[in-house]
């Protein structure tokens, strides 16, 4: 053994016999105790006075919004109207997982609505036109997708031109792309009876399994986190009691069983919606769990930093190009099942902006390095929500942009704002 | 014992002699301050030791091995280890991440509580007071970033440690705090090159200066012989410094002297 370790053991040894009872990590006398579940609502408090808003503006955004829209038309909250609301934000909230993860490393893909479309297009035209099996088709337009991408990522790396202009580029060929795809005829019709439209639009997860997928989540998160408290009190560190970890399960069961219950008063929970789910939650995995995604969010924060530490940056930008653009090919095939076509107006309107709309609101910053998975689910919760509600007022596309085009720029404001309360709270 | 030595070092940009035969000893258990002018070569010489530009010529000896440092993550294999004056911590990241950044336990399913508990371990080797490593980096003041990139550079079990004006961007206290993290470095039997402009800085905390002007050696001395008149004559090149004194006086009596620059 090195003196160095010597010296440092016996350190730790005097640690050990100053503070037997506390944790590794609670020695410093300047921390403040947190305890229970009132700690983690202190925790939360103080770290929103900081600038470390985390969800709460779009939760109290979908709150207003909700209230608002239920009172100026009382089928809004309705069950029927809900279910349609999941099962219209899946496709742009799979294109929006994408848009988050774009903009965790600081760039921004403005083709996403183009290559969605495109997709749509290249699986209308493969599986109806050319009457390849459904799941070929699916598979082209997915791979097209990424190659999109992993081109994004070359130009980027190369040659060093901003991913906005690429990417605007981008949005313009593929635009011209899908029109010669789909032809004179201008739109494709999917057949009613083949599985991706049937799954897009009737299939829904029975009662009795949707119950048992949110027993299984809320069991799985007290499982996990008791698990994981487990290690870390052998390894001498703090962690959450079993008080507050059965707190969160509870609420997430109750929160669970109950939408199962509310949306299963009419046709329940589509299948589609919980893919996009399923997505969120690997996206998540992915993100917070991986190396990759510590590396996302490095690159992000510092791209030098990042650099000096061994991360192949350029790597790291090119699967973020190519994990966008795959995504926005998934969401223009889940579109254009949901449409039962593929028309030239596919991906095109607002698709784009709500896409990244979605990300913006749901947390993720436009500076890089901030956002969640979650986010993006949040996020196409709210601009759904707007655009169902408007479209039941039987209010005009032409409100609806502009409804929409405001909520993003609020949102936004709320990005910058909460950023320079960071940085002057020191949490940048 | 000399863990670090540099012989007859060049380096040249085009037509500048940015280092013209530098020599350098850096023992364990010391703490050798670089010093000198804007253009002395200081920054060359790290880039030289942390192998982002290989020396023209000279060599360089690393525990009694001559060794060629061709380029960044050889320095690091070999244990020179550099902590760069921006520090490159990312300020969204927390503590433990960023101490593990591009080095992740477990990466497909990252090991939290592995890492904290070495992050913990690494803290307290160097007494830092940090309150707690699972906040962003951003939150943390000026000395405790540079607790945190040092720590940062102690992971890979490193035998040198190069800090690149560890002091230069911080206050009275945090300055206070880094130079004892420099003593814990050389407690810990590490070889300590600090460059610095602080005189005050060298005086606290260094064993041995080496003064570098206009890319030549100009004088090695023991930090307790010398004073800091002295030491800014060698940077700055006045004429009557120590070093030509001792020189004329050495040519006066033809007696024997070990090193220039130190009394025999």
């Amino acid at each position: 053994m090195t003196t160095r370790e010597e010296n440092a053991r016996h350190r730790g040894d005097r640690a050990a016999e100053r503070s037997e009872t506390t944790s590794t990590d609670l020695q410093d006398e300047r921390l403040r105790s947190r305890d229970g579940v009132r700690g983690v609502v202190t925790d939360i408090v103080e770290r929103a006075r900081g600038g470390d808003l985390g969800v709460i503006p779009v939760v109290v955004g979908l709150v207003v919004i909700w209230t608002v829209l239920q009172i100026l038309n009382p089928i809004f909250l309705s069950s029927a109207n809900l279910v349609n609301l999941t099962l219209e934000s899946a496709a742009v909230g799979v294109i929006a997982l994408g848009i988050v993860c774009v903009l965790l490393v600081g760039q921004i893909d403005l083709s996403v609505g183009s290559v969605s479309g495109l997709a749509g297009a290249v699986l209308a035209v493969l599986f109806v036109s050319e009457g390849l099996p459904v799941w070929l088709a699916i598979a082209a337009a997915v791979v097209m997708g990424a190659v999109i991408g992993w081109v994004y990522g070359q130009l980027f790396n190369r040659f060093g031109v901003p991913s906005f202009v690429i990417t605007l580029a981008g949005l313009l060929a593929f635009l011209g792309l899908q029109l010669y795809v789909l032809g004179t005829k201008g739109s494709i019709n999917l057949p009613f009876d083949s599985g991706l439209v049937n799954f897009a639009q009737l299939a829904f997860v029975p009662a009795w399994l949707s119950y048992t997928l949110a027993v299984v989540a809320a069991v799985w998160l007290f499982v996990s986190g008791h698990l994981h408290a487990r290690e870390r009190r052998r390894a001498g560190l703090s962690a959450r009691g079993t008080s507050v970890l059965a707190a969160r399960s509870v609420a997430l069961l109750v929160v669970l069983a109950f939408v199962v219950w509310y949306l299963g008063q009419t046709r329940g929970v589509g299948w589609m919606f919980v893919f996009f789910v399923a997505l969120v939650l690997i996206m998540h995995y992915l993100l917070s769990r991986t190396k990759w995604g510590r590396a996302v969010y490095a690159v992000g924060g510092n791209v030098e930093a990042a650099r000096r530490a061994g991360i192949n940056v350029k790597a790291i930008y090119t699967s973020v190009f190519v994990l966008c653009s795959t995504f926005a090919a998934v969401g223009g095939i889940l579109a254009a099942a949901r449409l039962a076509a593929a028309n030239q107006s596919s991906g095109g309107g607002d698709v784009n902006l709500n896409a990244i709309a979605a990300a913006v609101i749901g947390g993720t910053s436009l500076f890089g390095g901030r956002g969640t998975a979650f986010g993006a689910l949040l996020g196409i919760i709210v601009i759904q929500s707007i655009s169902s509600g408007l479209t039941l007022l039987n209010l005009d596309s032409s409100i609806r942009f502009v409804v929409t085009g405001v909520v993003l720029l609020l949102a936004v404001v709320v990005d910058s704002v909460s950023r320079r309360s960071r940085t002057s709270h020191g949490r940048a | 014992m000399t863990v670090l030595s540099l012989r007859g070092i060049s380096k040249t940009f085009g037509a500048v002699a940015a280092l013209t035969d530098i020599e350098l000893d850096v023992d364990a258990g010391e703490v050798v301050a670089v010093v000198g002018d804007n253009g002395a070569g200081k920054s060359t010489l790290v880039k030289i030791l942390s192998g982002v530009h290989p020396p023209d010529s000279g060599t360089i000896t690393f525990e009694g091995r001559e060794v060629a440092i061709t380029n960044p993550s050889a320095a690091q294999k070999l244990g020179i280890a550099t902590v760069y004056q921006d520090l490159a911590l990312c300020e969204n990241l927390n503590v433990i991440q960023n101490l593990f950044l591009g080095h992740e336990v477990r990466p497909l399913r990252l090991n939290e509580v592995a890492m904290e508990t070495r992050s913990w371990e690494l803290l307290r080797q160097l007494s830092a007071k940090i309150p707690s490593v699972r906040v962003p980096v951003a939150a943390l003041s000026g000395g405790q970033r540079q607790t945190v990139a040092i720590a940062r550079s102690l992971l890979g079990d490193p035998k040198i440690i190069i800090l690149d004006e560890p002091t230069a961007a911080l206050g009275v206290a945090q300055t206070a705090e880094v130079l004892n993290l420099v003593e814990r470095l050389r407690e810990n039997g590490l070889g300590v090159i600090m460059i610095s402009h602080n005189m005050a800085d060298v005086k606290a905390v260094a064993d041995t200066v080496a003064v570098l002007r206009l890319g030549r050696n100009n004088g090695v001395f023991k930090v307790n012989d010398v004073s800091t008149e002295d030491i800014i004559a060698a940077i700055t090149g006045a004429t009557d410094n120590v070093v030509s004194r001792r020189a004329a006086a050495r040519e006066g009596a033809a007696a024997h002297t070990p090193q220039e620059g130190r009394p025999s």
